[in-house]
């Protein structure tokens, strides 16, 4: 990839930064100083990520192209990686020979890289950069960056601070996102957590913030640590191969330019661990003394579900609900909008890229956590009282679409999951900021209290209703167009993964669980509607609410901004979906053990 | 491209259908939606809403009124005219469905596979592009007059543009995806439709009740496209069903199955010899016979398409279903729902709650047609393996022939003690397409065809009559209070002052449904269409303020047709239409073909054939005399309130508006039904069929590429139909119209029926509560007390606090260790020192004898273990 002439990745990652420090040394007095250069920072950050976004848009055809040559050349069928289930049987034992088309594919992939010896004892590198998977990624940061500055318009408690910590946190998730380097990752994963403990815990509902923050805290701190002991061990292994039998892969690589001439054996260098992946070198039996185990059957769960926590997977969900209600409305966005999808963005790249033969194994049966998320959540959602309660349990409910989408393990089904995860990211941010509207205003969530809100806020009204459509999946708005790859990718995935349980065999299992998912869906209409029609319509009570007033211009333009996506990737999908597929591509070539 | 010859071009030419609608709708909400504010309790703004005191509220401007107005019309009549410009080229086109327009463009490439979208006209979409635009017109029209004093109506032309658009969006569409949109898009509009006056409870509980009902139908409909969609890899209609599969282009194979099972000995030389055989060798075999033709060569040549593949494949789930099978019956579920078939009926009467010509909309021209159109679309589908015409049934037709059947009686049944004007036609409504979908079960995708064209007609026809009617009826109500006069047949109304603020709540919204005719408002009458979950509530208010009077109670009506002629001819048009009046009205044929259909199947001893012959026969009875009733007691006897007698539609343009939809759609009541008369019907036949087949039957039989056999004239079917229609009308003449119904009377039906019977069917058979028993509580109860108190909190977080405590336990044994052991140890340690410091201090005594002492000891210790070590005293043994 060529390069762009200055460092955009970074920065996007330190101009949050800086405006921090920047804002932590104005007077407390000078507000209005304080919120101009966050909002400066954050719309900076998000023109970038556009200009990374739309950039790299240009580029995916060029990338497809080659990617389907690449496939060609190693003998895949590219159609074959398109229409059927990429998992096949060649994976299940250790491949002969030297095999990178899937890291060579994903290498290609990357564009804006930067790359800059950190501890190069220790294999870790400052290396940052964007594929087709993670620019939709960075794209949403930007965008719900920008909307929670100006939702937070209002905060006068220490406003200072707020935005301080609150651009911190943008630069951590910024970081996830875009870091090659697993050690990075880590590092921005953590950043993004410590932030965001203050965040909830300083400007939150009262009554929840601490029980919440603590709670959220230490369910993500436990997941991160369960996966960073699996990446430190995938690392050493991944060591140990290149300087034994895998040397000469390391060799070839290098020659063959996919990893830098200075590459040392030791790296927590995605792509170095993906050559080690796809070569077999976690797939060697025997593991741990075990005869049939082997290291990606032993730790997948561990780092998958690790991250997945973040991602809300069941039964390690229960810190979202209670963390989106207690944060302010700005962190609910980026928490509910960003974050989550940070936890199943990792997961995807850290479990089931770099463990593949794991996922094929494990994946099976994690489908049946992520439809309990589809439909309980959904079930919980449509009982609450709270309006925050009820978003923040559907936050589950779809980010379980998600997962299940990684669970089909082909290309349809993963290009939905993409998909779901930036339209889910909008459209969550949107919820959470109409609700925060409504809250700023009624000072209650209570639902049953509130009523007629569309006779003052049409375009809050209006907005929730753009969102409630998305998220009950209706043709023309992004919701849709994830969806529906989901269950067609399920009905695919039915026809060849069957799960053996000691006695149990299950076959076509999926192939229910998609009808069941369904049911989720279902009742997602049923408590959208309830709470639209709760909320929105029937009558305004004046008395009641003596001096609610409409939103203002600001307000409204965070409602467009966050609502137009929504329906321009529901009309036009091929802005999206073709740039998710170059970076689910590598991904199904390894799984299918190119 | 040259934008004249694009123009001129009929494959182009179907995109442009939806977009006037389409655009229409754009402009109205962006641009002539312009409102002005007025206070809430201004007379204009009609009572629509609760008087917030000293609050403004919206009204749209009388300029946007009119521009909205032509907006939306304009949008409509070119949709009109692109369309009618096509069915007339469509028409004159030989064999037309061979060839049809059609264009594509990619819509989502994905490398290997790329999403086409586009449109497509064949015979069938021609006859849905000469009804849907036609009907939906009159519906815009009527609704200038129906809406004319709402404060929303650019809102509501908006709305209604856009329901049309998605309508013509799913008429126009080439695939599945498209149609689905378009199916969604209407769903939503529905939504907002229905709850269009959303301050009122029951409107956004009906709206709540139509989406969340058709959404469950829809859900699963998207599971069958997505597996459709995944098992053939394309979604387009003609590439699943009419051209041959890849693999399979150049060979037609005579389908085996048909060949053993077929009933037409005869035909086996022609089918298994012709591979082409087309529709000149048919006219052929017409003029040698009728017999033959009908009994003959259906499916001469069967071209192997995907769907018949599909047909072959077994199902991923159900074992011993086949794919096609399993697709099938996802698909017909959405259209359960969308054409409001049992069980998901329940929805469409609560639909009511819309402006009439919303459920004109819905009932007649667009939603529940939709459904009844896709499954037309995409018969082959469910067809594939399968011969209902003689006998074989697959999984989804059955469906569809058992539900259409138990639907159409069951739903009749209902109507019959519906006192509601409207709601008699919804019941009718859920009746009829269960007719349709009956059809369809059998085979007779044709006469579900032709009942679908002539049903919209008529019953578009009888919902504006009956939003006629009951506009009257509120016009009478306000003549009457303006007036001051008495308050007939016990309607003791709360006179409350106009305006007032103190009326009830739902009384006050209530005034939604009047279009103030300069009448002052503020009557405390209470609740139009009360939802059954409104029930309890309304009675308060109803006890509250005396009897409330219901304009839309046909027990309050009686002899309108003095003061609303009009109204009443066409309202008996489309009434005897519905009722099948033998030979003049529309009604008449398209059902007859459906019984005749229904016969061929009884002929031959086919068990579903006959479920449906007599359920559809009792329908049609049920139906004649319920349509009877409900004329009778709209129109005829004598006033029963005075209300009723100060029923009318005014003057000037509102009324003209009002009446001149009713006036076309009645031509086409009675018309429409010429073009489907059997060719060798005694007379008639000879008259409008010069074919060898119906003229609608010819033409839309070209959809597909397997045609059914040709019905022929019989008797049996042709009485039944006329004993049917005949007797029920008979008996609606006896019990309503001979004796009418005088004020105070009850309904002579109670007698004849029993109460319990009468109550029972009056409530509906307690669908709506059962539905609530069923599936609304336990999965409130589920979500409350299962999944959040149970599992979320008691569980998964009991589980973590259990954690937390299990922690915090151990912190305070650690916590006690460390005062014992740590604390103990660490304390103890320097204390130790501390101590054997002491004691060693003892020792410091000063005296140097006592050193010198120990230094002695010592060194004889030493001495001693010396020599014991390095082995001096072990040398001497």
């Amino acid at each position: 990839m060529e390069a762009i002439g200055f460092p955009v990745i970074s920065l996007i990652i330190f101009i949050p930064i800086v405006a921090a420090v920047i804002i932590l040394f104005i007077p407390r007095e000078q507000g209005d100083l304080i919120k101009g250069i966050a909002i400066t920072a954050a719309a900076s950050v998000f023109a970038l990520s556009l200009f990374v976004y739309l950039n790299y848009n240009a580029r995916v055809d060029d990338i497809s192209a080659n990617q389907a040559a690449l496939l060609s050349e190693a003998g895949r069928d590219s159609e074959l990686l398109q229409l059927n289930l990429a998992v096949s049987s060649q994976s299940a034992s250790v491949l002969a020979g030297q095999s990178m088309t899937g890291t060579q594919m994903f290498h290609d992939g990357l564009a804006f890289q930067e790359h800059v010896e950190w501890l190069p004892a220790l294999g870790i590198s400052y290396h940052v950069g964007v594929d087709g998977l993670n620019a939709p990624m960075v794209l949403l940061t930007g965008m719900v960056a920008v909307a929670g500055v100006l939702v937070s318009w209002r905060i006068t408690d220490r406003t200072r601070e707020f935005m301080a910590f609150f651009l911190l946190l943008v630069a951590g998730v910024y970081g996830v996102f875009v870091a090659i380097d697993m050690f990075l990752l880590f590092f921005f994963y953590e950043l993004a957590i410590f932030p965001m403990y203050l965040l909830i815990a300083t400007w939150g509902w009262v009554q929840l913030r601490e029980y919440a923050a603590m709670k959220l805290t230490l369910y993500i701190l436990i997941g991160s640590v369960v996966a960073l002991v699996g990446v430190i061990a995938m690392v050493l292994v991944a060591q140990n191969y290149f300087l034994n039998e895998g040397a000469a892969v390391f060799a070839t690589a290098k020659d063959a330019g996919i990893l830098p001439q200075s590459a040392s054996e030791l790296s927590f260098s995605m792509t170095q661990i993906t050559l080690a992946a796809e070569n077999g070198a976690y797939n060697v039996g025997g593991y741990a003394g075990v005869e049939t185990l082997t290291f990606a059957k032993l730790w997948f769960p561990f780092i998958f579900i690790g991250f997945g926590v973040l991602a809300g997977i069941f039964p390690f969900h229960n810190w979202s609900p209670d963390g989106h209600v207690a944060a302010p409305t700005a962190v609910s966005m980026i928490h509910a909008g960003v974050l989550m999808k940070l936890g199943a963005y990792a997961a995807l790249r850290s479990g089931v890229q770099l463990l593949p033969q794991g996922a094929e194994v494990h994946l099976p049966w994690i489908v049946f956590l992520t439809l309990v998320n589809v439909v309980y959540g959904a079930f919980i959602a449509f009982r609450q009282r709270d309006f925050k309660y009820v978003i923040g349990f559907s936050s589950v409910s779809h980010m379980g679409l998600v997962s299940m989408g990684f669970a089909t393990m082909n290309l349809t089904g993963m290009t939905g999951a993409g998909l779901q995860m930036f339209s889910h990211g909008a459209m969550t941010a949107l919820f959470f900021g109409c609700v925060g509207m409504v809250y700023d205003r009624a000072h209650t969530r209570d639902i049953p209290s509130l009523g007629g809100f569309i006779k003052i806020m049409p375009w809050v009204g209006f907005a929730f209703i753009v969102g409630g459509l998305t998220s009950m999946g209706m043709p023309g708005l992004s919701g849709f167009i994830s969806e529906f790859p989901i269950f067609q990718g399920m009905w695919r995935a039915s026809e060849s993964i069957n799960l053996s349980l000691g006695p149990f065999n299950l076959s076509n299992y999926y192939s229910i669980m998609v009808i069941i998912a369904a049911l989720g869906i279902i009742i997602t209409a049923a408590y959208v509607l309830r709470v639209t029609s709760q909320v929105f319509f029937g009558e305004f009570d004046r008395q009641k609410y003596p001096d609610v007033d409409d939103i203002t211009v600001r307000e409204r333009f965070v409602l467009i901004f966050l609502g137009t996506p929504l329906v321009l990737i529901g009309t036009l999908p091929f802005i999206m979906a073709p740039m998710l597929e170059t970076g689910l591509r590598p991904v199904l070539a390894l799984l299918g053990g190119a | 491209m040259d934008i004249n010859a694009l123009l001129n071009d009929p494959n182009f030419l179907p995109w442009l259908i939806p977009v006037g609608p389409l655009l229409a709708f754009a402009i109205i909400s962006l641009l002539t939606n312009r409102s002005r504010l007025i206070p809430a309790t201004s007379e204009e703004y009609g009572g629509h809403h609760p008087d917030y005191e000293g609050m403004l509220v919206p009204v749209v401007t009388g300029r946007s009124r009119l521009f909205s107005i032509i907006v939306g019309i304009s949008g409509v009549i070119s949709a009109m005219l692109i369309s009618y410009r096509l069915v007339f080229e469509a028409t004159s086109i030989e064999h037309f469905g061979r060839s049809v327009f059609e264009s594509a463009i990619t819509w989502l490439d994905l490398g290997v596979l790329s999403f086409e979208m586009g449109v497509l006209v064949d015979p069938l979409t021609a006859i849905m592009l000469f009804m849907v635009p036609l009907a939906v017109l009159m519906i815009f029209i009527y609704s200038i007059g129906y809406m004319a004093h709402d404060p929303r109506q650019s809102r509501f032309f908006a709305l209604i543009s856009l329901f049309a658009g998605a309508m013509l969006i799913l008429v126009v569409a080439d695939n599945l995806l498209l149609l689905f949109v378009g199916w969604e898009i209407m769903g939503v509009c529905s939504y907002m439709l229905i709850g269009f006056w959303f301050e009122k409870k029951s409107a956004y509980n009906a709206a709540i009740k139509a989406f969340t009902t058709t959404r469950v139908a829809d859900v699963i409909m998207l599971l069958g496209i997505a597996y459709l969609y995944f098992s053939t890899g394309t979604l387009n209609f003609r590439e699943i069903m009419y051209h041959p599969a890849p693999g399979y282009e150049s060979t037609a194979v005579v389908d085996e199955t048909h060949s053993e099972t077929s009933a037409a000995e005869g035909e086996h030389a022609a089918e298994a010899s012709s591979a082409e055989h087309t529709m000149e060798a048919a006219a052929v075999e017409g003029e040698h016979g009728a017999e033959a033709a009908a009994e003959g060569e259906h499916e001469a040549a069967h071209v192997v398409t995907r769907a018949t593949l599909l047909a072959e494949t077994p199902a991923l789930l159900f074992g011993g279903i086949s794919a096609a099978g399993l697709i099938g019956i996802f698909l017909i579920i959405g259209t359960i729902g969308k054409s409001a078939q049992f069980p998901l009926h329940v929805w469409l009467p609560d639909a009511m709650e819309g402006p009439t010509p919303v459920s004109a909309m819905i009932h007649a021209a667009a939603m529940v047609s939709a459904g009844v159109y896709a499954v037309i679309r995409m018969y082959p589908l469910f067809e594939a393996g399968g011969h209902p015409h003689d006998g074989v049934f697959t999984s989804p037709l059955l469906l569809m022939a058992v539900v259409g059947a138990v639907t159409a009686l069951f739903a009749a049944t209902i109507a019959v003690a519906q006192n509601d004007v409207k709601k008699v036609l919804a019941y009718s409504t859920i009746s009829q397409l269960g007719f349709m979908v009956a059809a369809l079960g059998i085979g007779g995708f044709l006469a579900a065809a032709f009942h679908l064209i002539t049903h919209a007609f008529f019953k578009a026809l009888l919902f504006m009559a009956s939003g006629s009617v009951i506009h009257g009826m509120e016009h009478g109500e306000h003549h009457v209070h303006a007036h001051g006069h008495g308050h007939g047949g016990g309607h003791g109304h709360a006179a409350l002052p106009a305006g007032a603020g103190g009326g009830p709540l739902d009384a006050r919204l209530e005034l939604a449904m009047d279009h103030g005719h300069g009448d002052a408002h503020g009557g405390g009458h209470g609740h139009a269409l009360p939802a059954y979950a409104e029930a309890h509530h309304d009675q308060d208010e109803h006890d509250a303020h005396g009897h409330a009077f219901d304009p839309q109670d046909m027990m309050n009506m009686g002899g309108l047709r003095r003061t609303m002629p009009v109204t009443f001819i066409t309202f008996l048009i489309g009434g005897l239409s519905l009722a099948g009046l033998p030979l003049v009205t529309a009604g008449f044929w398209s059902k007859d073909e459906i019984i005749a259909e229904a016969w061929l199947g009884v002929s031959k001893g086919f068990g579903p054939h006959a479920l449906v012959l007599i359920c559809l026969s009792l329908a049609a009875f049920l139906t004649a005399f319920y349509t009877m009733r409900q004329l009778g007691l709209t129109f005829w006897g004598e006033n029963r309130t005075e209300e009723a007698a100060h029923a009318s539609l005014g003057r000037g343009i509102v009324s003209i508006a009002m009446t001149l939809p009713l006036i076309i759609l009645s031509v086409f009541a009675i018309a429409a039904g010429f073009v489907g008369v059997l060719p060798d019907f005694p007379i008639l036949g000879g008259i409008f069929t010069p074919g060898y087949l119906p003229p609608f039957a010819a033409f839309v039989e070209g959809t597909l590429n397997t045609s059914p056999p040709h019905l022929v004239f019989n008797n049996v079917p042709v009485l039944i139909s006329f004993a049917v229609a005949l007797g029920g009308i008979y008996v609606g003449w006896l019990m309503y119209w001979r004796k009418p119904l005088q004020a105070g009377q009850p309904d002579p039906l109670v007698a004849i029926l029993g109460t319990p019977l009468h109550t029972t069917l009056k409530n509906k058979y307690y669908f709506d509560e059962m539905y609530v028993v069923l599936f609304v509580k336990p999965s409130q109860w589920f979500s409350k007390n299962v999944a959040y108190e149970f599992i979320d909190k008691g569980i998964i977080d009991g589980f973590l606090h259990l954690i937390a405590r299990v922690f915090t336990w151990i912190g305070d044994f650690i916590k006690v260790m460390n005062l014992w052991l740590i604390d103990g140890v660490g304390d103890g340690v320097p204390e130790l020192i501390g101590r054997l410091g002491h004691w060693f201090r003892g020792a410091q005594t000063g005296r140097i004898q006592q050193y010198m002492l120990l230094v002695l000891v010592a060194a004889l210790l030493i001495g001693v273990i010396f020599a014991l070590s390095s082995g001096v005293l072990q040398a001497a043994p």
